[in-house]
């Protein structure tokens, strides 16, 4: 288990293994915060760093917890670090942290964090976990973005509003607007939006990846792909 | 000579896909025409482009999934849900709002699911659903009824205002459109006046708003003929209907003044479109015949329900949607037994 690749690592955090659109894990802040893209990024942001410094404790502490007690070991790891990531928040980015709400501190159940903690972190050493950490955190932070992103342009028509919240009174003007007279479409913000997104966006990963099966296979057996074809025809 | 012996069942001709869809369309064209008449030709407008967007959003996915796109055009379905969603919506519905809308019901809620025959959801009340929680003002702006309404557009004026949003001359949104007799008796129940104040507004006919009771009356012959052709049975309306008229009823007695008699609930509104041609929509209904009926009563219920305490005008598209998702717990639990089986035992 030493010799872990870790170009496979981040390529299986940021898509292949992405823990919002394959996994599906987490599902309930990334449904529920992600009505716009900086809400998205500031849960997301909350997220890979608990991920991380969860990660990297588990990882640390593996062979002195026995297997009957991990979980609840884990949960408490978890929980320390998204006390001191929500405090940390309050004091720091006390605007965004109200908007975000009670979703910092249910970063806890994230299914996510613990479903890395028990089934990477606990089996591998301290380097490796930390990569998986930050490329599966990173992973999701990118799929709540695309999504709160995407609500964000249907429903309202802007893009990075209220980034001030984030990046301080800098950001005040980052905000892209499509008009004055844009017709949002409400339903984008209400959670059926989030739900039809979210579907959508897994679809078109799936067509992505197809896609590139698709493309990869015939350069590896065109005699197969052609007998395949009649047989399926 | 040889006779030919053919075991039953006896059909006269085969029952196809298109030919029920063209059957449930030609029944609800009483019911459209009189719409036009009594609300103008942006009717006309909305059926003709959203059966255009329909059509083209069918063949665009049937390109999609490798499959020809002749056969799933030309079983009507499309064109149906279409005309039901133009039915339904504000005539002078701006045209991106109508092509949004039927594109979400023929992409999202019908194709995505698997094309015809795998569709949870009614398509045409979804997209309406959708659209009314999306845009409010548009999809609550309706006309007046031919009689009320002092200034009738032509149809080329109908199309300026869909396709452009000006209005001719220098009239405003609020000198065209009116409140649906719906949405006026419970707006102003909510304002605490009484039904007997309400009801003296010209805006009342006989049993409910002027110009909509007869829209439903034609509505109710088609869906008449849609039974005696057996294209739908009897039961979903009949429940949907009676249920209804039975709840209305009921709190009507209990106190006059605060709902409104029951018949009033059956004429105004989508009832009778829904009841005919909506909820018996054979997708997205149940498909036992007790499940019909606790179907259809639970929909009448719903609607009640919803128009009496709800915050939306109109129910019928909700009810319908919601009764959808229990459709196959429903149809579950109503499985007729089979002849000679004994009931299911349930320790």
């Amino acid at each position: 288990m030493s010799d872990v690749s870790y170009g496979k690592l981040i390529r299986e955090g940021l898509w292949s293994n992405n823990q919002a659109l394959v996994a599906l894990l987490g599902l309930c802040p990334l449904l529920a915060v992600t009505n716009t893209a900086i809400n998205g990024l500031g849960l997301g942001i909350a997220t890979t760093l608990v991920l991380v410094m969860s990660n990297a404790t588990v990882s640390l502490i593996r062979n002195l917890v026995r297997p009957e007690v991990r979980l609840p070991v884990f949960v408490i790891v978890i929980a320390s670090f998204v006390t001191a990531v929500e405090l940390s928040m309050n004091a720091w980015f006390y605007e965004l942290y109200k908007v975000l709400g009670i979703f910092i501190p249910l970063i806890v159940t994230n299914c996510a964090i613990i479903g890395r903690a028990e089934a990477f972190a606990s089996k591998h050493r301290l380097t490796p976990s930390l990569v998986d950490g930050l490329a599966m955190g990173l992973g999701f932070t990118c799929a709540l973005v695309t999504l709160g992103g995407m609500r964000e342009l249907i429903g309202m028509g802007t893009l990075f509003a209220q980034a001030d919240l984030m990046f301080g009174d800098l950001a005040s003007g980052w905000t892209l607007s499509l008009g004055e007279k844009f017709n949002g479409m409400l339903l984008a913000i209400l959670p059926p939006g989030a739900f039809i997104g979210m579907g959508l966006m897994i679809a078109l990963k799936n067509i992505i990846d197809g896609r590139l099966s698709k493309r990869a296979e015939p350069a590896r057996t065109p005699a197969a792909e052609g007998s395949m074809e009649t047989g399926t025809a | 000579m040889r006779f030919t012996t053919i075991s039953s069942p006896h059909s006269d001709r085969p029952n196809s896909v298109s030919r029920t869809m063209l059957l449930v369309i030609l029944a609800l064209l009483p019911g459209a025409l009189a719409m036009i008449w009594f609300f103008g030709w942006g009717i006309l407008v909305n059926m003709l482009l959203a059966s255009a967007t329909a059509v083209a959003c069918e063949a665009l996915t049937m390109r999609l999934r490798g499959r020809p796109a002749l056969p799933a055009i030309s079983d009507y379905s499309a064109v149906l849900t279409a005309l039901l969603f133009a039915v339904a919506v504000p005539p002078l519905l701006p045209w991106w709002l109508t092509v949004l809308g039927v594109a979400f019901a023929i992409l999202l809620v019908k194709q995505m699911y698997g094309g015809l025959g795998y569709n949870p959801f009614n398509p045409a009340m979804a997209a309406y659903a959708v659209l009314l929680v999306s845009y409010p003002v548009q999809m609550t702006s309706w006309l007046p009824p031919e009689m009320l309404n002092e200034h009738p557009l032509t149809l080329l004026q109908a199309a300026t205002v869909i396709f452009t949003g000006v209005l001719p001359g220098d009239l405003t949104w609020d000198a065209l459109t009116m409140a649906t007799p719906l949405d006026a008796m419970f707006t102003q129940l909510d304002q605490s006046r009484m039904v007997s104040e309400i009801l003296m507004s010209p805006l009342w006919g006989d049993f409910g708003g002027r110009g909509w009771e007869w829209v439903g009356n034609w509505y109710l012959l088609g869906g008449l003929f849609l039974i005696y052709k057996r294209v739908i049975s009897w039961h979903i309306p009949v429940s949907m209907l009676g249920s209804l008229l039975l709840v209305a009823m009921l709190f009507h007695f209990l106190d006059q003044d605060a709902y409104p008699f029951g018949l009033f609930h059956i004429f105004t509104g989508g009832t009778l479109l829904g009841a005919f041609f909506i909820a018996t929509d054979p997708v997205s209904a149940c498909t036992t015949k007790r499940g019909q009926l606790v179907y259809g009563a639970s929909i009448g219920l719903l609607v009640f329900i919803i128009r009496t305490w709800g915050g939306y005008p109109d129910a019928v598209a909700f009810a319908v949607l919601l009764m959808n998702m229990a459709a196959p717990t429903i149809d579950y639990y109503t499985q007729p037994r089979a002849f000679g089986h004994q009931g299911v035992r349930r320790d």
